[in-house]
Parts: structure tokens; sequence; C-alpha cells
């Protein structure tokens, strides 16, 4: 039998078996009442109750049976696996119905299981952040095996040469992630000169200036950026800012290369715009009118109070906006992949074409690499180096936006 | 003296005006400047997509006979033959086994053009052959050429022959895709958001879970593909490619959207509704499950929707689990390989014949309608059920 028509048969049979089990526990529960004794909880508790408790040893072993087969121990034959995950409904049944007495809090029961459900729930989040760690860092491990942290991390050269078979040996090929971080950091700071000034001078327009309907009209309209899949952007990056950028470097003598990284720099400062404003509006707003009213008291205009008094007093929540820009700046793929270049370049010239990590990752992991070789190994070592760096910047500025929240709360 | 103390302070006083007066142009040039962008952005991408929604189609007479089904390209005049897309030759022995009676007869036809004809007519290109521009200036004079509703657009697979390229199949892709994403952060992320808002204790490990949720919130999204790469497909065995993969990457990354909104709208619930049910005799489940759920439903399903936007735009973790194949057919179960509407632009995107780009826009005016629909039924949605208290 294949997987699928394994679990069709196993979910097909679970479901009608647990009715019966409600059923069953229920009129278990009237008859009892009806006989005169009082029932703790209400009749179709108790068929919850029943049911569950033929679900969960079915459940289990399904699970277990699959995580044997996963972890390549062996592979159990379908036909078991289902008579024994029958039994063990059947089994569980028997219990429970056992237990339907007037007695049993069934009611109780049943919460507490919710409440392990919903608790289980929520460490699937965390598993996520384990699941990214495990998956990144093992991969790396083995880079790190073949390639020195050192030359890694201070070579100014990278040059991997394909290898295509597993096991073939790349001996010439030259990991130095400098260049890679350089035109990170140079895509990251145009899109940061972007973002920053029009994000924050448009959220202190939208909450100390405007007036509420313009307030209510912009905000969506700004937030439609946001909204706007990267992919999009890149084709915007790539049809029509770069050639852009190209003409007007020719006018005034420059040359720039098609795949410069001022076109997506700036294509992604637009994009990161609304996280800046929005984040940086609600900081505002969170500011207490009495310091506002104390300036004005003092006879200080509005850009005076602005700039000497909300501005300071909001300085760590804007920061810790420009901290999630920058995270997200730094981890944008689509637009770089589609308008930055493929060549590592150590320069200080923004018109030049650059080359980032993300662009690396995806270039080692989409083309047809041997799965073990250097170079896509090194694809994880530098998601591991990208993490690290956004990690820490996203919890700065998520420390700061708690801290900041309960200053002013 | 007296003079001097009253001017100066007036002076200051208009250069502090001045000031003020900048300050604020400066305020309202940069909230212009990020609206004028979308203003352009927009028209952009309209006036490069707006014309493959239409294709060039030409009149003509096919003759269906044994030849013909053969040697396909000989069913219409040797002259308009070298005019029509090869997408349709090769229907031809299909259409005559779907209907006999079409044997040995001649049929009057509009027929898709080639994208070399198309992008010639449309003033994109003047790459055409001259005799071709000949044959073709004639026939228009005749008035049998003319635009057609592109329907292959939205109808048909991807294809390399431009003309005959469409979304269906990264229509399909994106559906199975949306589906998994549903099936499998929505229940999870609302019970995860029940859990932290009602009932956790107020410990650190709690404060770990909500830090940590925040952050995945803002991991960047090619690490998930990482992780789906190595987790989802290297070690669960999920098919390389499939909409499977792709689904349950994207489930991770649409739940922390999920968690935030669905919190918000169980803590914009008051308390008294809880406390009014549990005087009743109502237990804490019960109070949730009867009363703050159906309460706080329109905002749980607002964020939801936006997430499952946000997910059917991503592109990024999907390049990495293999979902830019090239995918003709649209998939018919989730273990096959698939494409998805983001993947399929960025496909379009790197094609080197000039009808993709065009395609490509209109891929994205496609996209971007699909996501505005999405949200604006979220916004409606918020603005029509949800309760102010």
């Amino acid at each position: 039998m294949e997987t699928s028509q394994v679990l069709l048969v196993f979910f097909g049979g679970l479901v009608p078996m647990a009715a019966v089990a409600f059923a069953l526990g229920r009129r278990k529960a009237l008859m009892s009442d009806a006989s005169g004794s009082r029932m703790h909880s209400l009749p179709a508790q108790y068929g919850v109750y029943v049911a569950t408790w033929m679900a969960l040893p079915a459940l289990a072993i399904g699970i277990v049976a699959a995580a044997v087969a996963l972890l390549g121990l062996q592979v159990p034959p379908a036909p078991f696996v289902l008579s024994f995950a029958l039994f063990g409904a059947a089994v569980g049944l028997m219990l429970a119905l056992r237990k339907v007495e007037p007695t049993l809090r069934a009611r109780n029961a049943i919460e507490k299981f919710v409440y392990w459900t919903l608790f289980s729930a929520s460490l699937v989040s965390i598993l996520t952040t384990f699941g990214i760690i495990i998956s990144i860092l093992f991969e790396a491990l083995k880079f790190f095996s073949q390639v020195s942290v050192w030359d890694f991390v201070t070579g100014t050269n990278w040059s991997p040469v394909a290898t295509f078979r597993p096991g073939q040996e790349a001996a010439d090929s030259q990991f130095g992630s400098v260049p890679l971080f350089a035109g990170t950091f140079m895509i990251t700071l145009v899109a940061m000169l972007v973002a920053i000034p029009v994000g924050l001078l448009s959220a202190i327009y939208m909450s100390e200036y405007a007036s509420y309907r313009i307030r209510t009209l912009a905000k969506p309209v700004l937030e439609i950026l946001a909204g706007i899949p990267t992919v999009v952007y890149g084709f915007f990056a790539a049809i029509t800012v770069s050639p852009l950028v190209v003409e007007v470097a020719d006018f005034f003598g420059l040359h720039a290369s098609y795949t410069n990284a001022l076109a997506p720099g700036m294509v992604m400062g637009i994009m990161i715009i609304p996280f800046i404003s929005s984040l940086s509006d609600d900081v505002i707003n969170s500011i207490p009118n009495s310091l506002r009213e104390g300036a004005y008291a003092l006879g200080a205009t509005k850009s005076e109070t602005i700039k000497q008094i909300i501005l300071p007093a909001a300085f760590p929540g804007i920061m810790a906006a420009s901290l999630l820009g920058i995270s997200r700046a730094l981890g944008e793929t689509m637009i770089v992949v589609m308008a930055a270049g493929l060549r590592p370049n150590l320069t200080w010239n923004p018109l030049e074409d650059m080359t980032t990590v993300t662009v690396r990752i995806v270039d080692a992991l989409t083309g047809d690499q041997a799965f073990d070789s250097p170079e896509t190994l090194a694809a994880f070592a530098l998601g591991l180096v990208l993490f690290v760096v956004t990690l820490t910047l996203n919890l700065i500025s998520i420390i700061i936006i708690r801290k900041f929240r309960q200053s002013y709360e | 003296m007296s003079q001097g103390i009253t001017l100066a302070p007036s002076r200051r006083l208009k250069k502090r005006y001045r000031a003020e007066q900048r300050f604020k142009a400066y305020c309202i040039a940069a909230l212009l400047l990020a609206l004028a962008f979308l203003v352009v952005f927009f028209s952009d991408m309209i006036r490069q997509g707006y014309s493959a929604f239409v294709q060039t189609e030409i009149k003509v007479d096919v003759t269906y006979d044994e030849d013909t089904i053969k040697f396909t390209n000989e069913s219409v005049t040797e002259e308009v033959s070298p005019l029509i897309s090869r997408a349709f030759y090769r229907t031809i022995p299909r259409q005559v086994e779907a209907n006999p009676d079409l044997m040995n007869t001649t049929q009057t036809r509009w027929l898709t053009a080639t994208a070399h004809v198309d992008q010639y007519r449309k003033g994109y290109s003047d790459r055409l052959d001259p005799e071709l521009k000949a044959t073709l200036d004639r026939l228009d004079s005749e008035g049998r050429v003319s635009y057609g509703f592109n329907s292959g657009l939205f109808f048909s697979g991807d294809s390399k022959i431009p003309s005959n390229a469409g979304l269906w199949s990264a229509f399909v892709g994106s559906f199975y895709v949306m589906i998994v994403v549903l099936v499998v952060s929505f229940p999870i992320g609302v019970a995860t958001a029940i859990y932290l808002e009602e009932f956790a204790p107020d410990n650190r490990f709690t404060q770990a879970i909500e830090i940590n949720i925040n952050n995945l919130a803002a991991v960047p999204s090619i690490l998930f593909g990482l992780l789906g790469l190595a987790i989802f497909i290297n070690f669960f065995g999920v098919p390389r490619s499939s909409a499977l993969a792709g689904g349950l990457t994207l489930s991770l990354m649409t739940l922390p959207v999920i968690i935030i909104s669905t919190r918000a709208a169980l803590k914009a619930v008051p308390q008294n509704i809880r406390q009014g049910a549990q005087a009743v005799g109502a237990s804490r489940w019960q109070a949730i499950r009867d009363h703050v759920l159906p309460l706080s439903l329109p905002g749980i399903l607002t964020g939801t929707i936006i997430g499952i936007a946000q997910a059917i735009g991503e592109t990024a973790p999907l390049l990495l689990i293999g979902m830019i194949a090239y995918i003709p057919d649209a998939p018919t179960s989730m273990t096959e390989a698939a494409t998805v509407l983001p993947a399929q632009i960025y496909t379009w995107s790197g094609m080197p014949e000039g009808a993709y780009v065009s395609l490509t826009a209109a891929g994205i005016l496609v996209l971007l309608s699909l996501l505005i629909t999405l949200n604006a039924t979220a916004v409606i949605l918020r603005n029509r059920f949800e309760r102010r208290w």
C-alpha cells in the first residue's frame, strides 16, 4: 500500500469510529443519569471523553510507526500498523467506557486535554526556530571542516569551482566571503538611506501634522508598498530602475553597470519605507501628550517640539524600527537575485555590479551542483551568518520595543 | 534701544516660523515621494503588461486531410504558414480526433500569430522578416488581422512558445500551496494564540515563546527555504518541487503572522465577556470557545487572509525547494512537481525572448490584482464585522 492510501484508511477509519465512541459514551452517561445517579458532567462531555481516549492510542501508534519509518530503522508493514492501531483504539475505547461513572469528571479531563493541545501548538514556533538552526548548522559545520573559518571570514576572493559529482575534488575553490558581505552591506546602506528619512518623515507627518482624514487615507496606501511581492519589486528594479540608473550615470559622464548595486538598493529602500513608517508612527503616537503640551507651553513651535522633545523621546523606538529594517534588507532575496550582479566584487562604487549573500545562496542551491559539494555547503555557511546577524538585530529591536512600551504604559 | 528689543525677537521668530514651514514641507515631500513611487510603479507595470492581455490573430482557412495531419504546417497556405504560432499546428491531430467530422473539410478560423508577429504589430520590435511584413500588411488591409483576448494567458500552462504561455499551472500550484498553508498554519496559529493569550502563565518560558514568535516574523524568508530543503525534503522525504513541500515551508512563515493577529483579536475582547460567562458557571475553556472566539473571529480571519496573501506572493524560499521547474501541465496532486504564480513570474523574467517581458508584467498584474482582492476582502471583513468595545 502507498503512504497516501494508508493515511486514507487510517483517518477514514478513525472518524466514524470516533463518532461511534462518542455515541457509546454519551449513551452510557444518559442511561446512568436516567437510573437516578447524577453524573458530574454533561452526557456529551462523556461522549467526547470516550472518543478522545479511543483516538489517542491509535494516533500515538501511527506517529510512532511514521517516526520509525522516517528514521530509517525499518519500514513497518502497513497492515500490521493499521491492525495494531485498531487494537489500541479498541483497548482505549473499552477502558474509557468502563471509567464512565457518575464520579468521573469528564469536563475537567477534556479541558486538560485541550490545554495540552494548545500548549503543544505553541511549541511549533519554538521547533521552527530549532529547525532553522539545526538545518543550517549541520551543513555549515560540514563546510567549515573543509574550509577554515578564518579563510571564510577574512578572504577577499570568492571563486568556487563547480563540482557536479559527489566526492569530486574542488581544490582550487576559494571561499573568502568579504566581497559578498561588502555587496550586502552596500545594498543595505543604499536601502536605508532611502527608507529611514522617507519613512521617518512620513511617520512624523502622519502622526503630528496630518488631519484624521489624510491619516486614514495615507496609511493604508503606504501599507500597499509592504504588500507588493518582492519578485515584483525585483522585476521593476531590473527592467525599469537599472536602465534608468545607467542613463542618469551616462548623463553625468559616469559608467554604470546594468546590474549595479544602486537600483536594487533604492527599490529595496522603497519596500522598507512602510516598515519604518508604521513602527515609528506607533512609537511617536505612544509618546504622552503631556510632553508636547509642556513644550508648547514654553513657546516652542511644532517642529521644535518634534525635533527637541518627541524625537529624542521616541529615539529607542525609531532605532528599533531601523534595526528591523536593516535586518529585512540584509535578508531580502528576490530583488537582489533579479537586479544585482552575480560577480563577487569588492568595491566602494555602487554603480558597479556587486553580489550579495542571498544571491550566492540561491545561486548555489538552484544549480545542478551535487548536494555535498563545497559550494552547496557554503550556501549553508552563508545562511548561518545571515541567521546570526538578523537574529541579533531582531532580538535587540524586540527588546528595545518591549522596554519602550513598558516605560510609557 | 527700545526698538532693538522688539526687533530682535521678531526677526528670530520669523526665522523660527520659516524653519517650521520648511520642516513641514520636508515631511509632506517624504510622504508624497512614497505615494509618487506607488503611482510610477503601477503605471509602469500597466504600461508594460497591458498589451499581453490581447494577442494578434489572423483569419485563415485551415484544411484538414490525411496530409495535413502528418505535415501540420501545410494545413494553411504556404504564405501564411510562418505567421501562425507553432502551438496551433500541434493541436491539429487532436482536433481531428475529437471531432472526426473535420476530416477533409476546410474551416475558416482566427488563429494566434507567432510572438514575432505579435511583437511587431504591438510596436515592440522591428525584427520581422520583410517578406512576412509585406504579407502581414496585405492581410491587415484585407481585414484579416486583429487583436483577440489572450485567453491562453489564464487557461494554458507554461510554454517555451511565448504566444502559448499561460498562468494556468501556476494558478493550480498556488491554489494547492494555499490549501496546505491554510490547513497547517490556521489551526496551529490560532491554538498558539489562544494558549499565549488565555492560558499561559507569565513566566520566563512564555516570554521566550513570545520573543521567539516576534523573531520568526522577522527572520529572512530565504532561511525558511533552507529549513524546507534540509528538513522537509532531505529528512522527511517530501517530494522536491511539490506543492506539499512549498506549502509546509510557507506555513511556518505564515504562522507568526496568524499568531500575532489572532492575539490582537483575542486581546480586543473585553474581560467582562469572560467574567460574565464564568459567573454563570462556564469553565475557562467554555467561555473562550462559546464567547471569546466567536467575537474575535472577524479579526482572526482578517489576519489569516493577510498571512495567506503574504504566502501567495512569496518566492525566495520556494526557489530553494525547487519550485521553479518548467511545468507545462497543471499538477493533479499535492506531491507532483508544481510552480506558483510568483515563481512563474520569476521564470518568465529570466527568459531571453522579448515577448516574455510583457508576459511577465501581465503575470505581475494578475498576481497584484489577486493580492489586492484578498487584502480588500480582509479589510472589508474587518470593517463590517469587527466590534468596537
